[in-house]
C-alpha cells in the first residue's frame, strides 16, 4: 500500500499546479479546467484520508462523490455563461473582460 | 421529527417549485411575486413555530441544528430575501417572460442561507454553501447585459476557485481528525494537542474559503465588480443575506470545532489583520469611486472588515461570548441598514437611469423620501447616532477592548473616520448640488414598503437597541462553554 505521506505530497503537487494554472490562464475555459485539478487534488486528499482513517465508514469516498456531483453542476453553468460572454464579444479571455474595474 | 426541523428549507424549496409550475399557466409578474412572498412567510411562520414551540434540537443525526443562533440568522435571512423580493419588483419587468425563473432562483439561494446557519457537518456545510452559490452566480449573470455577464463569471470563477480551497482545508481537518462532524472534529482535536500541522492547515484554507463568502481582504476583488455589473437587488442580497450566511456558517464552525487552545489563538490573530485589512482596503477604495454601487461595493468590504473584529474577540476569554453576540448584532443592523441604502439605490436609479453619483445631485428636490432615507442609511453605515450601525460599532468594538485587542478598536474608529469622507460625500451631492431637472420620481408601493421597513428599523434600533442586542446575545449563548 501507497503510504500517507506520499499520496499527500503528490495531491499537493497536484494542488499547487491548479493554483499556478489559475493565476496564468487567461482562457476562462483553461481557468476552469486548473480548478479542475485542484479538486482532483482534494478527492484525492479525501480518499486517502478516507482509506487511512476508517476505511468501513467510507466518509472520505462520500465527501469525495458529493464534490465531484456539484463540480459539474458548477462547470456546466460556467460554461453557458463563458459561451454568452463569447457570442457577445468573441472573446472568452478574462484579460479582455474588462468593463467593470477600480 | 427531522422533517419538522427542516421545515422552513422544505417551504421554501416547495414555493421555488410551485413558482415555476404556476407560471407555465399563469405568466404574471405578480402571481410569480406573491407565491415566492408567500414561500417565504411559510417559512418565516414555520421558523417562529420552531422558536416559540419547542422546536430545538437536531435532524438528520444531528447534521442540521436548530437553536437560537440558526433561528436568529433564519429569521435575519428570510426578512431579507423577502425585502429583496418586494424590491425586484420594478427590475422584473425587465426580465423579459422571466421573472418566475428570478424568484425561484432567490429562493434556492435562500435556501442555502438558511441550510448554512444549522448545518453541523463538513460535507453538509459544503452542499449548502453550494446551494446558496450556485443561484446567485446565476442571478448575478441574469440581465443579460454585457456587464452582468461580465458580474456572473467574475462571480463564478472567484466561487469555483474558493470553494476548491475551502474543500482542501476541509480534507484537511477530516484527515486530522477522522470525522466530519463539527463536534466531532473539536472532541478529536482536544483530546491531544489540537495544533498539528494537518489542523493548522485546515483551518486556514477553510478561513480563506469562507472568506470568499463574507467579502474579506484577500478575497474582496470580485465584490465591487459583481456589485456594479449584477442587477441591483441582486447585489443587495448578496451584500446583506449573502455575508450574513457567510459569518453565520464561519461563526459556526471555528467556535464549535476550531475553539482548541492554540488553534483558537492562531485564528483569532489571523481573523484580527484581516479586519484591519478589509477595514482599510474597503475604505481607501470607496474614496474614489463614481459609481453608487461600486461604493456600496467597497463600503461592504469594509463592514465585513468591522464584522472581523468581532470574530477575532470572538474567542479572547473563555466562556465569553461577547465577540461573537456583536457579530449577530452588527449582522441585524447592517442588514436593516444597507438593505435600506440598497432599496432607495434601485428605486432612485431605476428612474433615473444611472448610477453615477454625479446623477444623484439634487436627489433631495426631486424625491425627499428617497434622499432622506438614502442619506440616513449612509449615516448608520458611518457609525453616527442615532443608528442602528453606531450602537453595532460601539457593541464589536467594546467586543475588541475586552478581549484585550485594543488597538483594533483604535484602528477600527479611525476606519469610521475616513468613512465619513465617501459616506457623506454622497449625502451632500444628493443635498446641495442643484438637480439636473426638477422632474418627481416616484416611488412605486412596493418597492416602497420594505424601504421604510428598514429605515424605520435602523432607527428604532438606534434608539432602542436593547431588544436586537438581547437576542443577539441569547443566540450567541449557544457557545458559551
Amino acid at each position: 500500500m501507497i503510504p500517507l505521506d506520499q499520496v499527500l505530497v503528490f495531491s499537493g503537487i497536484l494542488f499547487a499546479l491548479g493554483v499556478y494554472g489559475v493565476l496564468t490562464r487567461r482562457n476562462a475555459i483553461a481557468i476552469l479546467m486548473s480548478v479542475e485539478l485542484m479538486l482532483t487534488a482534494v478527492n484525492t486528499n479525501f480518499i486517502a484520508f478516507g482509506v487511512f482513517h476508517r476505511p468501513s465508514l467510507a466518509v472520505g469516498l462520500v465527501f469525495a462523490v458529493f464534490v465531484i456531483t456539484v463540480a459539474a453542476a458548477e462547470v456546466g453553468l460556467a460554461l453557458a455563461i463563458i459561451l454568452r460572454i463569447y457570442r457577445q464579444r468573441t472573446t472568452a479571455n478574462v484579460d479582455e473582460v474588462d468593463i467593470l474595474k477600480w | 421529527m427531522s422533517t419538522v426541523r427542516f421545515g422552513p428549507e422544505l417551504a421554501l424549496l416547495v414555493a421555488a417549485g410551485l413558482v415555476v409550475l404556476v407560471d407555465l399557466a399563469y405568466p404574471r409578474r405578480m402571481v410569480s411575486l406573491a407565491l415566492g412572498l408567500l414561500g417565504v412567510a411559510a417559512a418565516a411562520v414555520w421558523t417562529l413555530a420552531l422558536g416559540f414551540g419547542g422546536g430545538r434540537g437536531s435532524a438528520f443525526q444531528g447534521t442540521l441544528l436548530v437553536d437560537n443562533f440558526s433561528l436568529f440568522f433564519a429569521v435575519l435571512v428570510l426578512a431579507v430575501t423577502g425585502a429583496v423580493l418586494l424590491a425586484s419588483w420594478d427590475s422584473l419587468r425587465a426580465m423579459g417572460g422571466r421573472e418566475a425563473e428570478y424568484v425561484a432562483l432567490m429562493l434556492v439561494a435562500a435556501t442555502g442561507a438558511l441550510l448554512l446557519a444549522g448545518v453541523n457537518d463538513l460535507i453538509a456545510i459544503f452542499i449548502a454553501l453550494e446551494l446558496t452559490s450556485v443561484p446567485q452566480y446565476i442571478l448575478a449573470a441574469f440581465s443579460r447585459t454585457n456587464r452582468s455577464s461580465e458580474a456572473g463569471l467574475k462571480y463564478l470563477l472567484y466561487g469555483a476557485i474558493s470553494s476548491a480551497v475551502l474543500l482542501y482545508g476541509m480534507a484537511f481537518l477530516y484527515g486530522a481528525t477522522g470525522t466530519t462532524s463539527l463536534p466531532g472534529i473539536a472532541h478529536a482535536l482536544s483530546a491531544h494537542d489540537g495544533r498539528t500541522a494537518a489542523a493548522v492547515v485546515g483551518m486556514v484554507f477553510v478561513a480563506a474559503g469562507f472568506g470568499f463568502k463574507m467579502a474579506i481582504v484577500p478575497f474582496q476583488m470580485w465584490v465591487p465588480d459583481v456589485y456594479q455589473g449584477a442587477p441591483t437587488p441582486v447585489s443587495a442580497y448578496l451584500s446583506v443575506g449573502s455575508k450574513a450566511a457567510g459569518f453565520a456558517v464561519a461563526l459556526r464552525v471555528f467556535l464549535t470545532a476550531l475553539r482548541v487552545d492554540g488553534l483558537a489563538t492562531d485564528w483569532a490573530n489571523m481573523f484580527a489583520v484581516l479586519a484591519v485589512a478589509s477595514m482599510t482596503i474597503g475604505n481607501v477604495g470607496a474614496l474614489w469611486q463614481r459609481d453608487i454601487k461600486r461604493l456600496l461595493g467597497y463600503s461592504s468590504i469594509a463592514q465585513a472588515g468591522n464584522l472581523l473584529v468581532g470574530l477575532a474577540a470572538a474567542t479572547a476569554t473563555r466562556g465569553d461570548v461577547l465577540g461573537a453576540s456583536g457579530v449577530l448584532f452588527f449582522v441585524a443592523a447592517y442588514a436593516f441598514t444597507n438593505l435600506g441604502a440598497f432599496i432607495a439605490v434601485i428605486a432612485l436609479s431605476h428612474r433615473l437611469g444611472s448610477d453615477e453619483i454625479d446623477a444623484y445631485a439634487g436627489a433631495w428636490r426631486r424625491s425627499p423620501l428617497l434622499a432622506v432615507v438614502l442619506a440616513f442609511c449612509l449615516v448608520s453605515l458611518t457609525g453616527i447616532p442615532p443608528t442602528a450601525g453606531f450602537w453595532a460599532k460601539l457593541y464589536i468594538f467594546n467586543a475588541a477592548v475586552r478581549g484585550g485587542m485594543v488597538w483594533l478598536a483604535v484602528i477600527g474608529v479611525l476606519n469610521s473616520v475616513i468613512s465619513a469622507a465617501y459616506y457623506l460625500g454622497v449625502v451632500g451631492v444628493m443635498f446641495m448640488r442643484p438637480p439636473a431637472e426638477e422632474r418627481r420620481i416616484s416611488l412605486s408601493p412596493v418597492v416602497g414598503l420594505p424601504l421604510i421597513v428598514a429605515a424605520v428599523g435602523t432607527l428604532a434600533f438606534g434608539l432602542v437597541p436593547g431588544p436586537l442586542i438581547a437576542a443577539a446575545e441569547h443566540a450567541a449563548a449557544v457557545f458559551a462553554h
